[in-house]
């Protein structure tokens, strides 16, 4: 049995971790024999939170730094504003 | 013309969702036919004498002459009159694509915007994805997130975003034109399914300032006051009304700047420098005036 990583990404529409997630992205490390992403309705993020996450074993690895947008740049959107990366490790 | 051109309801749902939708706008004669040209167009696009596209810079009047299927696509009355109100007269030939996807194809483009990053005049190319056949649920349908076409992004940095709250994945029938900002975020789908999907995709650019090309006889109605404000007092059906629109993935601050955006975009579209959308612009450039004197 090894060690392998899944990586969870969750966008959230608020720099909290517990603000609503808008977006996602699930890369598994794994076999496919473990437990990926929660089942949940078509068009629906795997958690509603990031601490949802956390309370289903994910680990936060990283959370967006709040950076002030360049001078004449205020008010033009570009990427998802709040990332968060969580791992899990999983025995395959 | 103005028969077919497009109303300031449709121009200002394009201006807040970044595409417009028309559903087996082209006849089936033409969409039976489609297939076989769209499959030479792909075939022989390099080929020395087989059916090349258009070279860029060509007025559109000017491309696949008679006979072809995808000239007569392009001549149908009601897509002139789509590309006439947003891209007003002249178009010129950008490029096109014959998007095709072989049956029991697993994998998927990630998600992307075309070309390169925008700059940040309000100016935009339009792009027209024509379905030949009917698209059902896991079919090949394109992926496009609504709301996406005004935020400055590389078009390959979308790739990490393999889902978004709202996005859609196109089904509909035959003869279908999605019409896109040259902006909206993208990506070709899997189609795992028994039956080859096929789309044509064509962009267009204007040449003269795009404003005030459509059918403007409801536009005293819906061109609301700048004061129209979600706080103070509103046009209950208006343009405002509908650039308040919120794509499900917007936060606050990107729901408000896509506003700005939106308003900025819609005075170009109407050369009405003033217009504005619950006061953003119109905040900021009064005080500017302060310390200009």
């Amino acid at each position: 049995m090894t060690a392998h990583q899944q990586v969870l990404y969750l966008w959230a529409n608020g720099s909290a971790l517990d603000s609503n997630v808008v977006a996602w992205a699930f890369h598994d490390g794994s076999d496919g024999s473990v437990e990926g992403l929660p089942e949940v309705a078509d068009g629906k993020p795997p958690y509603d939170t990031g601490v949802e996450a956390l309370r289903d074993g994910w680990r936060l690895l990283q959370s967006a730094q709040l950076i002030a947008p360049p001078a004449g740049q205020e008010h033009l959107n570009a990427y998802l504003d709040y990332e968060f990366v969580f791992e899990r490790l999983v025995d395959c | 013309m103005v028969g077919n051109l497009l109303t300031t309801r449709q121009m200002a749902s394009f201006v807040a969702d970044g595409y417009l939708r028309f559903d087996a706008l082209v006849p089936d004669d033409i969409n039976h036919r489609a297939i076989d040209e769209m499959g030479r167009l792909r075939d022989e696009r390099f080929a020395g004498d087989g059916l090349r596209p258009p070279a860029t810079g060509t007025p559109l009047e000017g491309c696949y002459p008679p006979p072809s299927v995808i000239g007569e696509y392009l001549r149908l009355p009601a897509v002139q009159g789509i590309i006439r109100s947003l891209l007003g007269p002249d178009p010129t030939f950008d490029h096109d694509w014959t998007h095709h996807i072989a049956a029991g194809t697993t994998d998927g483009q990630h998600l992307h915007a075309d070309a390169i990053i925008d700059s940040d005049d309000p100016t935009f190319d339009i792009q027209l994805f024509w379905f030949p056949h009917e698209v059902q649920p896991d079919e090949g349908g394109t992926r496009f997130v609504p709301g996406s076409h005004l935020h400055r992004i590389q078009p390959s940095a979308l790739d990490r975003y393999q889902h978004i709250a709202g996005e859609e994945r196109f089904t509909g029938p035959a003869g279908t034109v999605l019409v896109f900002h040259h902006g909206l975020w993208h990506a070709g789908q899997p189609n795992p399914g028994p039956d080859d999907r096929w789309m044509h995709k064509i962009r267009l650019n204007p040449t003269q300032p795009q404003v005030l090309h459509w059918d403007t006889a409801d536009l005293a109605e819906l061109h609301n006051d700048p004061s129209d404000h979600v706080f103070a007092r509103m046009q209950p059906d208006s343009v405002a009304h509908t650039f308040r629109a919120w794509h499900p993935w917007h936060g606050v601050t990107t729901y408000r700047n896509e506003q700005v955006q939106r308003a900025r975009l819609w005075r170009y579209l109407t050369g009405d420098d003033s217009y504005d959308v619950d006061h953003y612009l119109t905040r900021l450039e009064g005080r500017a005036k302060l310390v200009d004197r």
